[in-house]
């Protein structure tokens, strides 16, 4: 029986170091899920602002907070889900990096980066305290075998 | 891999030739000492040639601005060189693509300095 989502799980310590071995558990997942090599890049790209955000600004490097990564492959979306331990933030009161006037500050950009690759991105505080950020991606349906003429082939092959 | 910075001159000009990742830590770091080390010793027009950069985040990006603007501060100059697509698609969306004096050849970049 196929299940309806599949749920994949990983903590981090709250080390930079760390980020590559979430980037590369993205990309076996979005290739397994089946998204083309460009939005495989960008969706790498999106979870890795989103874990760097909880390791410098949410745990603020605390090695005793961890972040907590989870995929969920769903039939229609693949959704990310980023918790860190740190004190919350509203993201309303964030600067906007498109004002000409913060044109030219060094940091500030990453929620931008995900919210552009990404079809959703929410942020929500835990219960139990930190930050959950949850992002997704719609998934593009697999050609059937129709699209793919296949049942002409078929039907040619029957023919021959 | 994270960042291999080539340092060449032709004339006044310094080229950085940026091979690996800019991303959040090591690379960011690595790009900024290299271009304080030029300020440091007075040579401020600089083209950094992103051709080799497989891989840059926002914090990558955010340190181009940083350098930018250092440079410029400094009285100096630093213009980009050979800019992947992706990098490109990420100066775009944060409408850094006209803050930046971008080159797609090397000639013409050095030539701009004249």
């Amino acid at each position: 029986m196929m299940l309806a989502e599949n749920v994949v799980e990983l903590t981090i310590a709250s080390q930079l170091e760390y980020i590559d071995l979430v980037t590369t558990l993205t990309d076996n997942i979005t290739s397994m899920v089946g998204f083309d090599d460009e939005t495989a890049y960008w969706i790498n790209m999106a979870v890795r602002e989103s874990v760097a955000n909880a390791v410098e600004h949410g745990n603020k490097y605390d090695p005793q907070k961890s972040v907590d990564i989870r995929f969920t492959i769903g039939v229609d979306a693949l959704r990310v889900s980023i918790r860190d331990y740190g004190d919350g933030f509203d993201p309303q009161t964030l600067p906007d990096p498109l004002d000409p006037n913060n044109l030219l500050n060094p940091a500030g950009r990453g929620i931008l980066y995900m919210r552009t690759f990404m079809d959703a991105v929410e942020y929500a505080s835990h219960p139990e305290g930190g930050m959950v950020v949850t992002m997704s991606k719609r998934r593009t349906p697999r050609p059937s075998p129709q699209d793919l003429g296949e049942g002409d082939h078929n039907h040619d092959a029957v023919g021959n | 891999m994270q960042l291999e910075i080539r340092e060449r001159a032709v004339g006044e000009v310094v080229i950085l030739d940026l091979i690996g990742k800019i991303t959040i830590g090591e690379g960011s770091v690595q790009l900024r000492d290299a271009v304080s080390n030029l300020l440091d010793a007075g040579r401020n027009r600089i083209i950094l040639n992103l051709g080799g950069v497989i891989y840059v985040d926002s914090s990558g990006i955010g340190e181009l601005v940083s350098r930018y603007t250092t440079t410029k501060n400094a009285g100096g100059r630093l213009k980009l060189l050979n800019l992947p697509k992706k990098i490109k698609d990420l100066l775009m969306i944060t409408k850094l693509l006209t803050v930046f004096e971008i080159y797609e050849e090397e000639e013409a970049a050095v030539n701009s300095f004249m």
